[in-house]
């Protein structure tokens, strides 16, 4: 039953992926090649990034509302500091990922309401994103550059890399022990430090990692646009969001799938692409992104009211 | 005069008009108390729209853990749109612009409400979700046209009546219904009962679902109504002229000292923070800090107060 479910859960995202994926091609086949696919999931990659990063946050019951701001800030450290002083931009991105993790302990120490937290860590990450970059511009160091346009064969890059950042979260979340302790946080923290573990520690780990997987995005990103602006991932903060709950993760119980995540990602950038082929006006496409997001969720809450009729 | 003292310091809203009085005593020693009538004049001005939008955040987060509304900017921005389309810059037509933005507030309130009671989405998704359709409509029926509000709306919008701003007047009539459905009626109980124990209030009979339909349509009424009067006080609607509301919204709610985890809501507080979220930029304004600075500095002050009571909170 159990296992079940969980295939119920992964199947859904995979099937709203395929669906939207195959309304694509027929709309647009010249789109069914190497380069049309690397173009359709180009900007996916960093979404995908950042989607994880939330969903590490999103695990252990709290939610990130600083994400966009902070891949907006890693960005412009990537685009200014890590391209002309390599040394120096990889120890401030060191010392931003501890500043994550130092944000989870505190959100743990003080129990504190972590909405808010990371609403106002947004106004921080965001007025040193303009400390750094006051206009538009930086260049990608070329390194990244490099690697974010390889024209690996059999597939092309984007699709390399969505299965690459899926693997390695699912082995390190759903397959470690240390990834079962943190799901565990979020199911029931309780337990886990009657289990002799440190919570507080748990805590900034997940957000760590978070602060990893942001700092990860944002050279991504960087890698993809060539130049950063202190403004430039803003939107990801709900686009994160709406990618961890697209690919089957909930918000409370540690319920979280690393696969979704990284499917939801893909759907929600490629909803823009499927949108702009079907010669939508501009105007109504955001509204669609709206709808196409509200279709696939009540998809979802079909299935699993089939489920538990089943069980 | 202890137990007096002592009394003021365990409301939990004395908190943020403290720190609303320290930011404006630290623009007045700058200035070594020069302009005070004008910084507390634009603090109520701004700090009405900030206080509106507050106060309905507040009912939403009052309902219990999971509460929030992230469509506030997008409905602001539709009503705003539609009202001055509607009202078209012809005089005499204030009453029914303010008809047609409280009509687009109940109606995307209740757009939120039927994604998140029908479709069981949570609130943070479903409201995300219906603000990107909002927003379709409002660029929809926008096109960039720039309309003016009527000339009298305008000169309410911006004017003042007994030396006090007016939109902060609507803001303190709005605030006093508030505060009496929350405190002396019985629909505020049932808000309170809902967001402090919602199977328990279910159990108790009192209808929930009513409870929070009406608490989602409110939320977007005074949404719409703070974009109706920020469109008549800046000279017409704008895309974006709700966003930054999205985060202040949320802010002024905690800094407030409203309960995050639903339940217990505080309208004083929401007026403390706001004036505190003006004055706070204005006093790094003043004290000739750059835009990133003010920004950080900003963010650091508003986690300092929540950390400030959360400890406060665990000693009691």
């Amino acid at each position: 039953m159990i296992a079940l479910f969980a295939r119920y859960r992964i199947l859904l995202p995979v099937l709203s992926l395929t669906v939207l994926l195959v309304a694509t091609f027929y709309l647009q086949p010249r789109a069914m090649s190497y380069f049309g696919v690397n173009l359709l999931f180009n900007l996916a990659v960093p979404i995908a990034l950042a989607t994880v990063a939330q969903m590490m946050v999103i695990m252990v019951n709290d939610i990130d509302l600083s994400l966009g701001a902070f891949v907006s800030l890693t960005a412009c450290v990537t685009a200014t500091l890590l391209n002309d002083t390599p040394l120096v931009g990889v120890l401030v991105l060191i010392a931003l990922i501890l500043a994550y993790a130092g944000i989870g302990a505190l959100i743990h120490a003080f129990d504190l309401p972590a909405i808010v937290v990371t609403l106002g860590m947004s106004f921080v990450w965001g007025g040193l994103a303009i400390m750094i970059l006051p206009s538009p511009g930086g260049a990608a160091p070329g390194w990244i550059r490099s690697v974010m346009t390889v024209k690996p064969p059999l597939a092309p890059m984007a699709v390399v890399a969505a299965i690459l950042i899926a693997g390695v979260t699912h082995l390190v979340i759903m397959r470690s022990g240390i990834g079962t302790i943190l799901r565990g946080v979020g199911g029931n923290a309780k337990s886990v430090q009657r289990a002799g573990w440190s919570l507080i520690r748990l805590k900034a780990l997940a957000y760590g990692l978070a602060g990893l997987f942001g700092v990860l995005a944002g050279m991504a990103l960087v890698g993809l646009a060539t130049s950063a602006d202190a403004n430039i991932a803003m939107r990801y903060t709900l686009l994160s969001i709406a990618g961890v709950i697209l690919g089957g993760g909930e918000f409370v119980g540690g319920r979280v799938s690393a696969v979704g995540a990284v499917i939801g990602a893909l759907t929600l950038a490629l909803a823009a692409s499927f949108l702009s082929f079907m010669r939508l006006s501009p105007d109504w496409q955001i509204g669609a992104q709206g709808a196409i997001l509200i279709l696939v969720l009540t998809a979802r809450l079909m299935f699993t009211r089939n489920d538990k009729e089943q069980g | 005069m202890m137990p007096v003292f002592k009394m003021a310091l365990a409301r939990p809203w004395i908190w943020s008009w403290l720190a609303a009085a320290a930011a404006f005593l630290a623009v007045m020693a700058l200035t070594q108390g020069r302009g005070a009538g004008e910084l507390a004049y634009a603090a109520l001005s701004f700090g009405a729209f900030a206080a509106i939008v507050g106060l309905g955040q507040m009912l939403v987060i009052t309902l219990g853990p999971g509460n929030v509304d992230l469509s506030i900017p997008a409905t602001m921005t539709l009503a705003a749109t539609l009202a001055l389309k509607v009202m078209g810059s012809q005089s005499g037509t204030a009453l029914v612009g303010l008809c047609v933005a409280v009509g687009v507030g109940i109606a995307a309130g209740l757009a939120n409400f039927a994604l998140i009671y029908l479709l069981r989405l949570p609130p943070i998704i479903a409201t995300l979700a219906a603000s990107l359709v909002f927003q379709s409509i409002a660029i929809w029926s926008n096109r960039g046209l720039r309309i003016k509000p009527p000339a009298e709306l305008a000169g309410f919008a911006t004017g003042r009546s007994f030396g006090v701003p007016n939109v902060a007047l609507v803001g303190v009539l709005l605030s006093v219904v508030v505060w009496i459905v929350l405190e002396r009626a019985i629909f505020g109980r049932w808000l309170l009962a809902a967001g402090q124990n919602l199977r328990a209030a279910r159990l108790a009979g009192i209808p929930v679902e009513l409870v929070r339909a009406t608490t989602y349509v409110s939320v977007a009424v005074f949404a719409a109504i703070a974009g109706y009067l920020l469109a008549s006080f800046s000279g017409g609607a704008a895309l974006n002229m709700g966003q930054e509301y999205l985060l202040t919204s949320i802010a002024v709610v905690v800094i407030g000292g409203t309960s995050i985890a639903g339940g217990m809501s505080n309208v004083p507080g929401v007026w403390g923070a706001s004036l505190f979220m003006f004055l706070v930029v204005s006093m790094l304004n003043s004290y000739g800090f750059g835009a990133g600075v003010r920004m950080m500095l900003t963010g650091a002050i508003i986690i300092g107060i929540v950390i400030a009571a959360s400890t406060r909170r665990t000693r009691a």
